[in-house]
C-alpha cells in the first residue's frame, strides 16, 4: 500500500436497483462502472460531471456511506468494506453535502460543530478546543452562539465545513457544496476550501459541475456515465473544449472565447483558465 | 394563519431558576405535581400556593405568562367542575328536580380546580425557564437508567432535539409552498371547516415529501459524521450538578415534607360549606 496515497480505488463499480410500481426489482443501473481513483495526500482534486454522471455516488463511497459492488477502495489505508473501520474512515474522510439546511444537526452553531467530536467519544475539554479551532478556521467563531436558521447559505456551509474539520480529517469530500448558494456564498465557501488546503494541508476532493470552481485544483477528473473519461491538470482538461462539450459540461466563458478565437486563426495558448489570462495572452499578440 | 404559530414558551432570563440544572427542575415539577394529587387537602394547598408564589417571584418571569396557560384549559376545568359537583354522591345541599349538588361534590370540584390549575402553572414555570434543548438534555441524562429496561433514551432525546431544530425550517417551507400554491390559484381561506381542511391537502403533501427527503439527507449527514447511536458518545456540554442544584434538591425535599405534614395534621376546612 502506498503511504502517500489517501485514496486508492481500483475497478470500483456500483449498481442501483430500479424498482417497478409493485416494488419488484426491474432494472439495474450502473452508477459507477470500473472507476480507478488515486489521490495523493494534500492535493486539491476536482471531480466534474453533469447530473447523473455518478459523481455523487463516488463521493458517498469515499466516506463509506456506500460500498462498492466490485473493486476495492482504501481510504487512508482502511478498506471501506470492512465495517470495523467505519468510524476511522469517517474520521479520515469528512463529507460536506449540497443542502446546507439538511446537514446541520445542532440548534446552535457551536453544538453542531461539536457533533462529530461527540460521536468520536472525545473528552469535553478537547471537544471545545476542536470546536474553537474549527470555527476560527472557517471564520465563524463570532457566530458560535447563533441559531443556524439565522445564517446565510454560505455561512451555513462554512459551519458544515467546520463540523467536518473538528473531526480532524485527512481529507474532506465536498459534494456540490455550492450548488444551492448565491455567487457571494459560493465565493466564501471556495475561499475557505482553498485556505484549508493550503494552510492545514487537508486533502480536498471537490465534486461539482461548475467548471469555474476547479481552475485552482491540482488535478481534475471528468465523469460521465459512471466512468472517469478525462483526467489531468485544469489546463490540460480545459484545452479540450470539444471533448468537454461532448460530456455536456459548460466551459467557462473565457476558455470558450479563447478556444473560438484560436479556431479562427489567432495564436493563443491552449487551456486559458481565466479572463485575466485571456487578456494577457491577447495583449501579447 | 400558519404564520403565527410560535414554538416553545421559553422566556429568556438569568434568574436562579433559569440557571438551575434541568434535571432539578424536572424533578421539582414532578414532585410538585405528585404532591398535588397525593396530599390533597385545603391546608396543603395553602402550602402549594405559597411555594408557587415564591417560584413565580424568583423566576423573574411576568406572572401574566404563567397564567396564560390557564386560559387554554379553562373550559376543561369548568366541565370537570360541573361533572364533579353534580355526579358525586353524598349529602345534597341543593336539589333541583333530579339533579343534586352534594357537599362532597363541591369539595371535589374545588380540589380538582386547584390541582389542574396548579399543575399547569407549575409546569409553565419549568418550560418558561428552561430552553427546549436543556429540557431534552435533562431528560436524556436524568432518565439514563431507563436504558437498562431497554428504553432507547438517547435516541428519543436525539429525535426530540432534531424535531426542534427542524421546526423553523419546515415553517419556512410551509410558507413557501403556501405562496407557491396561492400564486397558482389555491384558496386556503374561504369555505367551511371541511373545505378548509381539504384545501390543506395540496399544502401537506409537498410538505411531507420534502420532510422525508430532508430526513434522508440528515440521516446521511449524521452517519457521515460518525453518528452511531448513544454508545461511546461524549457530551460537549455535560450536565454537572453545582452547589445550587444540591440546595434546590434539599428545598424540594423540604417542600414535599411540608406538604405531607399539612395534609396529615392541617385542620382547615372549607369555611363556607355547612
Amino acid at each position: 500500500m502506498d503511504r502517500d496515497k489517501i485514496i486508492e480505488g481500483s475497478g470500483l463499480s456500483y449498481h442501483y436497483t430500479i424498482y417497478d410500481d409493485e416494488g419488484k426489482p426491474a432494472a439495474e443501473q450502473a452508477a459507477l462502472d470500473g472507476v480507478d481513483l488515486h489521490v495523493e495526500k494534500g492535493q486539491f482534486i476536482a471531480i466534474l460531471g453533469h447530473n447523473g454522471s455518478g459523481k455523487s455516488t463516488l463521493a458517498r463511497h469515499l466516506n463509506a456511506l456506500l460500498t462498492p459492488d466490485e473493486g476495492t477502495l482504501y481510504v487512508n489505508g482502511y478498506d471501506t468494506r470492512d465495517a470495523q473501520y467505519l468510524l476511522k474512515i469517517r474520521q479520515s474522510a469528512g463529507m460536506v453535502f449540497q443542502n446546507p439546511d439538511n446537514q446541520i444537526i445542532g440548534s446552535v452553531v457551536e453544538e453542531d460543530v461539536g457533533f462529530g467530536p461527540e460521536n468520536m467519544g472525545l473528552p469535553t475539554k478537547m471537544i471545545w478546543e476542536r470546536v474553537e479551532k474549527a470555527l476560527k478556521a472557517v471564520g465563524m467563531w463570532k457566530r458560535r452562539g447563533d441559531s443556524p436558521a439565522r445564517l446565510s447559505g454560505g455561512q451555513k456551509q462554512r459551519v458544515a465545513i467546520a463540523g467536518v474539520i473538528a473531526m480532524r480529517p485527512r481529507c474532506i469530500v465536498l459534494d456540490e457544496p455550492t450548488a444551492m448558494l448565491d455567487p457571494g456564498g459560493r465565493k466564501e465557501v471556495l475561499q475557505t476550501i482553498r485556505e484549508l488546503n493550503e494552510k492545514e494541508k487537508i486533502t480536498i476532493i471537490l465534486i461539482t459541475h461548475y467548471m469555474e470552481e476547479v481552475t485552482s485544483a491540482d488535478q481534475v477528473f471528468v465523469m460521465d456515465h459512471g466512468k472517469i473519461v478525462m483526467s489531468g491538470s485544469p489546463r490540460q482538461i480545459f484545452s479540450k473544449v470539444e471533448e468537454l462539450q461532448s460530456y455536456r459540461m459548460d466551459v467557462p466563458q473565457a476558455t470558450l472565447l479563447a478556444w473560438k478565437l484560436k479556431q479562427r486563426g489567432l495564436n493563443l495558448p491552449d487551456g486559458i483558465l481565466s479572463v485575466e489570462e485571456l487578456v494577457d495572452a491577447l495583449n501579447q499578440l | 394563519m400558519l404564520r403565527e404559530i410560535t414554538l416553545g414558551q421559553y422566556y429568556p432570563g438569568t434568574s436562579i431558576l433559569h440557571r438551575l440544572d434541568p434535571r432539578v427542575k424536572l424533578t421539582g415539577t414532578l414532585v410538585f405535581i405528585v404532591s398535588l394529587f397525593a396530599f390533597s387537602s385545603v391546608s396543603s394547598y395553602l402550602a402549594a400556593t405559597a411555594a408557587l408564589i415564591v417560584m413565580i417571584v424568583i423566576s423573574e418571569v411576568p406572572p401574566g405568562f404563567m397564567l396564560r396557560g390557564l386560559r387554554t384549559i379553562f373550559l376543561l376545568m369548568l366541565i370537570t367542575a360541573l361533572f364533579n359537583m353534580f355526579l358525586t354522591p353524598g349529602d345534597p345541599i341543593v336539589k333541583v328536580w333530579k339533579l343534586q349538588i352534594t357537599r362532597e361534590g363541591v369539595e371535589m370540584a374545588i380540589h380538582m380546580a386547584f390541582r389542574l390549575s396548579y399543575l399547569i402553572i407549575g409546569s409553565s414555570i419549568m418550560t418558561l425557564t428552561t430552553t427546549p434543548n436543556q429540557l431534552t438534555d435533562g431528560l436524556e441524562t436524568g432518565l439514563h437508567w431507563m436504558n437498562r429496561i431497554h428504553v432507547p433514551v438517547h435516541e428519543i432525546a436525539m429525535m426530540m432535539s432534531i424535531a426542534l431544530r427542524f421546526i423553523p425550517i419546515l415553517m419556512e417551507e410551509t410558507n413557501r409552498i403556501m405562496s407557491a400554491q396561492i400564486s397558482r390559484g389555491a384558496d386556503f381561506e374561504s369555505g367551511g371547516p371541511i373545505r378548509k381542511a381539504k384545501s390543506l391537502i395540496p399544502l401537506l403533501i409537498p410538505l411531507f415529501v420534502s420532510a422525508f427527503r430532508r430526513a434522508n439527507d440528515l440521516a446521511l449527514a449524521m452517519e457521515a459524521r460518525g453518528y452511531h447511536g448513544g454508545d461511546g458518545r461524549t457530551k460537549m456540554k455535560p450536565l454537572i450538578y453545582k452547589k445550587r442544584d444540591r440546595v434546590a434538591y434539599l428545598i424540594i425535599a423540604g417542600y414535599a415534607i411540608v406538604m405531607f405534614l399539612m395534609w396529615k395534621y392541617g385542620k382547615i376546612k372549607l369555611p363556607f360549606l355547612p
